[in-house]
């Protein structure tokens, strides 16, 4: 058995210790250890983007990140989103465009979604599409996905 | 996935010794985008991880000094992309940096990591060709400066030496204007190497330099200073003979799964043609 490593996180505004084995990536410990399912194991090579969590500001797969990597990071789940037990506009706009059909996917979507509009909050479909382009989905979904992301935009402007 | 010892060293001096003591068993760590995925498939089996993340000289960055560019090696390609340095000096290699797999990979991948990787598709190994860049590596003998057409081998076989890690990029800002351009091809993008990838650089002076990818074991360096194609009023005719012997070095292997020998070969002189353009237009338009 590997030495485990003591790591600090803040995790949806939550600060954590964990104790992680060397090779557990970021994604095992948030589904296995923290029960945050939300960020999905798919394709584990960094194309699929079903693993997508933002790691300080930034989106990542979790799953080519090791765990150990994180400490001292602070990291935001699909999890995350939502606040106060209402919908984020985001998750809001996609049930209303349909974006999700199996769902599998969306977590993902959400946040490379998320962290497009916080840098660029009001994208071309051009770059929502640069922006999504690491987010499969199977179903494909995309012309509702973009959708939801330009009516976010332009919510975010009435409001 | 295999389990294996974890550090995290805070000086590059420590980094090297513990890297010098480990050998082939030892492997360094910046954003695991091509790693981690081989710690995974067990393809590599290292004992000891090094993560260069939190080691102060190495922060990412990029400075302007003494004429050059230098960019450390653990600068992601998010931050090379965005760099108004690079942009300005260096417009292929933020073309390049830009088209890295997706946004969540350049948010990782390192400058540093795609040159050691050393995979003959490597998107940044062109325009770092045709900008004739260092890569500056520390290792227990000190530091040495290699010139990156002396790095490549093969794929993921680098001239680095045991111990050595490579600290930072550099690269000469050029005297005289220039123009350059990056361009690839893939079959779907955001998630796959290229087929072919191609980077050319114009110059006042009449120099043109290309380099090209994914088409052989390692990236290829070829210079024309005829003056014959950075001059645009120059005939078609008279620039093929040239721009024949600027790609006779590609040889793509007929095993590969993306793209056949031929298509390849093809796709190189479109591309060629095309950057070329790109380039001497920007050439021009810098020049005005
Ligand atoms: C989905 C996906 C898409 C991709 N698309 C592209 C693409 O379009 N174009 C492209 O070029 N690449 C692509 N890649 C490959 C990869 O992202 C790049 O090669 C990346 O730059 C590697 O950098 P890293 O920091 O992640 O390296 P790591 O995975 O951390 O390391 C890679 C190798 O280099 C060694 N190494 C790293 N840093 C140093 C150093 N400073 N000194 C010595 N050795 C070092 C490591 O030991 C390891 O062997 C893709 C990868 C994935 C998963």
């Amino acid at each position: 058995m590997a030495e485990t490593h003591r790591i600090e996180v803040t995790v949806n505004g939550l600060p954590r210790m964990l104790e992680v084995p060397p090779h557990h990536t970021l994604l095992d410990v948030l589904r296995d250890d923290l029960r945050l399912t939300g960020a999905k194991e798919c394709c584990l090579v960094g194309e699929c983007g079903a693993c997508t969590v933002i790691v300080d500001g930034r989106t990542v797969d979790s799953c080519l990140v090791l765990a150990v990597e994180a400490d001292g990071c602070e990291i935001t789940t699909v999890e995350g989103l939502a606040q106060d037990g209402s919908l984020d506009p985001l998750q809001r706009a996609f049930l209303d465009e349909g974006a999700a059909q199996c769902g599998f996917c969306i977590p993902g979507q959400l946040m490379a979604a998320h962290a497009l509009l916080a840098g660029n909050p009001h994208p071309t479909v051009a770059e929502i599409q640069e922006g999504l382009a690491g987010n499969l989905c199977r179903c494909g979904s995309y012309l509702q996905i973009t959708d939801a992301v330009l009516a976010t935009a332009a919510e975010g402007t009435r409001r | 996935m295999h389990t294996f010892a974890y550090v995290r060293p805070t000086t590059v001096a420590e980094a090297v010794a513990i890297l010098d003591a480990g050998g082939r068993d030892a492997r360094v760590l910046a954003g695991g985008t091509d790693l981690v995925i081989r710690l995974r498939d067990g393809s590599a089996t290292p004992t000891t991880v090094i993560d260069l993340k939190r080691i102060a000289d190495l922060r990412p960055g990029v400075r302007e000094e003494g004429g050059r560019l230098t960019i450390s090696a653990t600068t992601v390609m998010t931050d090379v992309a965005a760099d108004p340095l690079v942009r300005r000096h260096f417009p292929a290699l933020a073309e390049a940096a830009a088209v890295v797999g997706s946004v969540q990979i350049r948010n990782r991948a390192t400058l540093g990591g795609n040159v050691c990787n050393a995979s003959p598709a490597a998107d940044t190994a062109t325009p770092l060709l045709v900008f004739d860049a260092t890569v500056v590596a520390e290792g227990p003998g000190g530091t040495r400066r290699i010139a990156i057409d002396d790095f490549f081998v093969r794929s993921g076989v680098t001239t680095l030496q045991r111990g050595e890690l490579v600290t930072a990029i550099e690269l000469p800002i050029p005297a005289v204007a220039t123009g350059s351009a990056h361009v690839r091809r893939t079959r779907r993008r955001g998630h796959d190497l290229a087929s072919v990838t191609l980077s050319v650089r114009v110059d006042a002076l009449g120099v043109t330099r290309f380099a090209y990818g994914s088409v052989g074991p390692r990236p290829v360096l070829a210079v024309d200073d005829t003056g014959v194609l950075a001059d645009p009023a120059v005939p078609a005719e008279a620039r093929s003979a040239i721009l024949e012997r600027m790609f006779a070095d590609a040889s793509p292997s007929p095993r590969s799964m993306r793209a056949s020998p031929a298509y390849r070969l093809a796709m190189l002189r479109v591309l060629g043609a095309r950057a070329l353009r790109s380039a001497i237009e920007q050439l021009a338009a810098g020049s005005d």
